[in-house]
């Protein structure tokens, strides 16, 4: 690193100028959490009592608690049917039509949320008129909207690291006596459980994150965190927001730092076998 | 080591053998693509069988049928008198060592060795035993805490070995299994490899596209080309008895000759080339018709030179034009007056002896009629 600042000194600016404009809003954001004025731009002093104030506020704690569940669930179901998917297309990436198939189950990825959240609300209406379910919109609405484009990332992510997997290891489990069943549990599994993790915690933070989308398929009663915050601060934004958002910063780098070190982990073992 | 293998063991050769492998008329399609094409072959309990041939002859297809992850497209597979065409790998007899070796990354060794295991022995005591049995076999009892991406290529070959043979299956299948190793330690291991296949008495089945390696290691040989045996025989029969052009250039390196048949009784026939300066004389032993278009094949060590003529050797003259010195051989290519070039070795039999043999000489080469064959495919 000293090698490269004395060698690059210009290099150097520009990446401090590039990280400064990344991280400066969201420092300073943090930075405001700990302010003491009720008015969000006047720096009046160090203090904690807006995270203090915050664990008091009932319909927050609510919305983020909200979040939280349908995160985790999302995360779950996103990781088996993903991880389904990517077998699938893995297994077949022989046929006629695989190619199709595997930009066919990326489409959410670019699909504007907007569209994606349109989209997923005339459909549950629609299937309420035919089979009754699900009656109106709320927590499951919202569950099965974020489960069908966190779906899409695992997919993404499982499908590259069974698309590095040596073929001859599932061979290999079958030539020694054990059952499909079994070697999916004992070899396959394990080994792409490292993918299965990152996986889980970017499709929960993703949901986590979701604001476009649940607005459109929630209903009454359901209102998930980022939705809270959004209405909140179009009537001004509190203090309070800040130190939400510090702690949410907090968890989505937590669970992104997580993620990156088991992936980086499993990568070094697998290329050094 | 072969020509003992082959006094020792010639189960093949007895007529009321009962094959522990028979593949009948297999065939395999990918698409139109013929991989394996009406091939049928038996191999005998104890034997170390070697499938050769370059890639995309099927020899891997065949291995992958007898393993059971592919299934023929026609044709049958019997192993130990059962039928196995349609049975899944997992109930086979049989064990596989891989190329890759597929050692399972996220498992110690004693655990890779134990997973074939899962109740046979019953009870756990007599698992580990097997474990450690193995281990020791291998000699890589100091690394069964280790995992596979903490071993050499060598010791992960050897757990894949001892995992293979942990089940004791009736047939090892062994898919190129030196082809990850160097030189040195790949030659060190085909002796280990024969070693323990004669204590353990299991039938070997190797897959190598290295006729050196086949050569070493067989009891026989199959040569395979396009999908089809071009020839099967011990590896000194597949040497000195070719009986294909194909089989003949594949195995070694041999120099070819065009011609007829002028005369032939049983079991010898002199042969007219028109790159030759005199008929040749060839001892032989299949049927033979006078006119017939033949290829006589000559090994390049068969050749001698020679400055003195003997009346029933055969004999050539021609210009040294290359020399490559090997070490313990040097290989000399000799141009005949016809054009066609052809090659001899020479051991070289003193350290700084003056070259014998230089670059421009004019050389006489004489070889006995035994040393040569008559192919008519």
């Amino acid at each position: 690193m000293r090698d490269f600042i004395s060698r690059n000194p210009l290099l150097f600016v520009f990446l401090i100028a590039g990280y400064a404009f990344l991280y400066l809003p969201i420092i300073s954001l943090i930075v405001y959490s700990f302010n003491e004025s009720r008015l969000v731009t006047v720096w009046s002093g160090f203090s904690t009592k807006w995270y203090g104030e915050l664990m008091n506020n009932g319909p927050l704690l609510n919305a983020a608690w909200l979040s939280v569940k349908i995160g985790a669930l999302n995360a779950t179901i996103a990781v088996i049917l993903g991880t389904l998917a990517a077998l699938a297309l893995v297994r077949f990436r022989k046929s006629r039509g695989h190619g199709t198939l595997g930009v066919m189950v990326t489409a959410p990825l670019v699909m504007p949320e907007i569209i994606i959240g349109l989209s997923l609300l005339l459909f549950f209406i629609a299937l309420e008129d035919l089979i009754g379910w699900p009656a109106g919109r709320g927590q499951t609405t919202i569950l099965i909207a974020h489960a069908t484009f966190s779906m899409a990332y695992v997919t993404v992510i499982v499908q590259s690291r069974l698309a590095h997997m040596d073929p001859s290891i599932e061979e290999a489990a079958l030539d020694l006596g054990a059952r499909p069943a079994r070697v999916f549990f004992t070899i396959t599994l394990p080994m792409i459980f490292p993918a299965l993790a990152a996986g889980w915690l970017l499709a929960f933070t993703l949901s986590l994150d979701d604001l476009v989308i649940a607005s459109f398929v929630s209903g009454p009663g359901s209102t998930t965190l980022p939705m809270v915050v959004y209405s909140s601060v179009r009537l001004g934004v509190s203090p309070q927001i800040n130190a939400l958002a510090s702690l949410i910063i907090a968890l989505v780098s937590i669970a992104v730092l997580v993620a990156s070190v088991i992936m980086y982990r499993s990568e070094k073992v697998r290329q050094d076998a | 080591m072969s020509q003992s293998r082959n006094q020792s063991t010639e189960s093949w050769s007895a007529p009321d053998a009962e094959p522990v492998v028979r593949i009948e008329k297999v065939t395999k399609r990918f698409g139109e693509i013929y991989a394996v094409d009406d091939l049928s072959l038996d191999i005998h309990r104890g034997e170390f069988f070697s499938l050769l041939g370059a890639s995309g002859c099927g020899k891997t297809t065949l291995l992958r049928m007898l393993a059971g992850f592919e299934t023929p497209t026609a044709g049958r597979i019997f192993i130990d008198g059962q039928d196995m065409t349609e049975v899944p790998a997992y109930l086979r007899p049989v064990n596989m060592m891989f190329q890759s070796y597929a050692l399972f990354p996220h498992m110690t060794v004693a655990q890779n060795i134990a997973y074939g295991l899962k109740s046979d022995p019953p009870d756990r005591e007599g698992r580990s035993a097997r474990v450690s049995e193995m281990m020791a076999m291998v000699k890589i009892e100091a690394l069964a805490t280790r995992k596979p991406h903490q071993l050499s290529g060598g010791q992960r070959q050897r757990v894949a070995l001892a995992r293979a043979l942990a089940r004791h299956p009736k047939i090892l299948l062994l898919d190129e299994p030196l082809g990850a190793l160097d030189k040195k330690l790949r030659e060190q291991t085909q002796f280990e490899l024969v070693n323990l296949q004669e204590r353990l008495g299991i039938t070997f089945i190797v897959v190598t596209h290295d006729q050196e390696e086949a050569m070493t290691m067989s009891s026989r040989i199959a040569l395979l080309k396009d999908g089809r045996i071009e020839q099967v025989d011990s590896p000194r029969r597949m040497y000195e008895f070719p009986s294909t052009r194909y089989a003949a250039d594949f195995i070694g390196s041999i120099n070819l000759f065009e011609g007829h048949v002028i005369s032939h009784s049983n079991d010898m026939a002199v042969i007219h080339c028109e790159d030759t300066d005199s008929d040749i004389i060839v001892h032989h032993s299949q049927p033979l018709a006078s006119g017939m278009p033949v290829t006589v094949a000559v090994r390049p060590e068969k050749m001698r030179v020679n400055t003195t003529i003997e009346a029933d050797q055969n004999q050539l003259h021609g210009e040294i034009k290359e020399i490559a010195y090997l070490g313990d051989v040097s290989i000399y290519h000799v141009d005949l007056p016809g054009g066609k070039r052809i090659q001899f070795t020479q051991p070289n039999m003193l350290a700084l002896a003056e070259q014998p043999l230089t670059w421009g000489q004019e050389v006489q080469l004489t070889w006995h009629p035994n040393g040569c064959g008559v192919l008519t495919q």
